[in-house]
């Protein structure tokens, strides 16, 4: 098995096929989309695949250490051209081609119109653990 | 075996080990310990006397504990302390417990964990997973909470309003795991409103009681948050609603106000209301005035602006939000529902949707999101 993370983005990925911001949603697409998440979610359990998944708000900032004895310097709330992550799954599955897969089903969730998003999602793979019998 | 019978009986029992000279720490681990064997013997063989049983093997826990590593001089001294077995604990020694659990020099988060654990009950375990972080976590957090009150006196007395405060945020951090702890906070402070016979303990119980009965009402099947105004009150739960109207009102007829006590009144104002329309606004504004002028916290003041607007129209409400700091939290979520009052729709919908970008969980999120679409969907027609 191999864990992969699913990045979804509010800013900074590649434009959707169908980029309508949510508030413009009619409110039942609002909720057909939430369901679709949570289904999915439910799925991934009964399958044994699902690890993890949180969904980040919109606000945060840059932070660093600035040197003894001084407060940490900090930037943000982020400018309108950040990279801003909205949330995260992670995922155990067989292999990169089940997790493309499953990135690709989610990616498919209902937006605007009822029709999918063919949002861009991030897939990366964790490292492995090292095995304990090596050749 | 009734756990909750036998989660009942754990702070006094450790409230008798540490009267009699027990370090906090190590007679919240021997009343575990005994709590592991009760569970496995009980169901066997039931004890006549619950509480005597758990208190004569708690204490045998922890003497052997000591004897294995506290010095030999030290044993004897406890050995020599020991009272006749089987005596009953004052209720005194149980409140000390929940003053001491909720002790100032603790951080809110390790009161409440420390509370869950040794007034509740609550395995590590249980805990960690209703405030959804790692058990090692949990553990070191209770740990380090026991450490922290080392050296702490256990027989001065306490500030009950200290102890109000982390039953509170039990209650707010309402279900997730196997434990309910909303249920669990209204267990103990129905325990405390009994021991203490305070009126704040009995206007939190109160409190605590009246939105405990609107919870069935409070989400759809579907997990979406329902605003009050929109919630099928026939789902609310009458017998919370009458107990906790009498508790509220015995509290009130002491003459000693305070903010539980003023928050649970406006709760029993919303209950009493068959349908939203008829909810009694302008008394709820004089219920918010009181609880301005006793905590002057902003979130209050917040609250009131909303009051305001359904008693006095959104253009008055509008005017009470004016007055307060844009920062705070939900203040993009109240001025967008006085906008959409106030007839400006559009200004409502961008405020919905900025107030979604600001909120503190996931279903307020959504239901904000929800409220940006409605708005929006409604100016496109």
């Amino acid at each position: 098995m191999a864990k992969f993370l699913l990045l979804k983005h509010y800013r900074g990925a590649p434009a959707a096929v169908n980029d309508i911001a949510m508030e413009h949603w009619t409110p039942d697409e609002v909720t057909a989309h939430i369901q679709f998440m949570r289904d999915f979610a439910e799925r991934l359990r009964g399958t044994g695949e699902y690890v993890d998944g949180q969904a980040l708000a919109p606000g945060g900032l840059w932070v660093r250490y600035d040197g003894e004895g001084k407060p940490p310097v900090t930037d943000g709330p982020f400018a309108e051209t950040k990279d801003l992550i909205a949330g995260w799954m992670v995922i155990d599955v067989e292999d990169q081609a089940r997790a493309i897969e499953l990135a690709g089903e989610l990616s498919a969730a209902p937006g605007a119109g009822g029709r999918p998003i063919h949002e861009w999602l991030e897939v990366r793979p964790f490292y492995g653990e090292q095995a304990t019998a090596t050749e | 075996m009734n756990e909750a019978l036998l989660r009942n009986l754990i702070p006094a029992v450790t409230g008798v080990l540490v009267r009699r000279g027990a370090e906090f720490s190590a007679a919240e681990d021997a009343v575990q310990e005994a709590l592991v064997e009760a569970v496995r013997g009980w169901p066997r063989e039931p004890p006549r006397d619950p509480k005597g049983w758990l208190i004569a093997v708690a204490w045998r826990k922890f003497l052997d504990a000591a004897r294995a590593d506290a010095s030999r001089r030290r044993r004897e001294e406890l050995v020599e302390a020991e009272p006749t077995p089987g005596q009953a604990s004052s209720v005194d020694d149980e409140l000390q417990l929940y003053f001491l659990c909720a002790h100032p020099s603790l951080t809110p988060a390790s009161a409440v964990a420390l509370t869950l654990r040794a007034v509740g009950g609550l395995t590590t375990r249980q805990i960690a997973e209703a405030l959804l972080v790692p058990e090692a976590t949990m553990a070191q957090r209770i740990a380090r909470a026991k450490a922290t009150l080392r050296g702490v006196r256990f027989d001065q007395p306490g500030d009950v309003r200290t102890v109000l405060r982390v039953l509170y945020l039990v209650f707010n951090e309402g279900y997730s795991g196997d434990v309910d702890l909303s249920a669990e906070a209204i267990r103990l402070a129905r325990q405390l409103a009994a021991m203490t016979d305070h009126e704040e303990a009995l206007g939190l119980l109160a409190l605590m009681l009246l939105h405990h009965a609107r919870r069935a009402a409070r989400l759809t099947a579907a997990g979406q948050l329902v605003a009050l105004a929109e919630q099928d009150r026939d789902l609310w739960d009458p017998a919370l609603i009458t107990e906790g109207v009498a508790i509220l009102q015995a509290a009130l007829a002491r003459d000693r106000l305070g903010e539980f006590q003023a928050q649970a009144a406006i709760a029993a104002l919303h209950a009493d209301a068959p349908v939203a329309a008829e909810t009694d606004w302008v008394q709820i504004v004089e219920w918010y005035d009181e609880l301005v002028r006793l905590t002057g916290s902003p979130v209050a003041q917040l609250n009131r602006a909303v009051a305001v607007g359904e008693a006095d129209g959104a253009r008055l409400g509008l005017a009470a939000l004016a007055e307060l700091s844009p920062d705070l939290p939900r203040y993009a979520a109240v001025a967008a529902y006085l906008h959409e009052r106030d007839g400006d729709r559009a200004r409502a919908a961008r405020l919905y949707a900025e107030a979604a970008g600001a909120a503190g969980n996931v279903p307020e999120r959504d239901h904000l999101m929800r409220e940006a679409a409605r708005l929006n969907a409604e100016l496109r027609s």
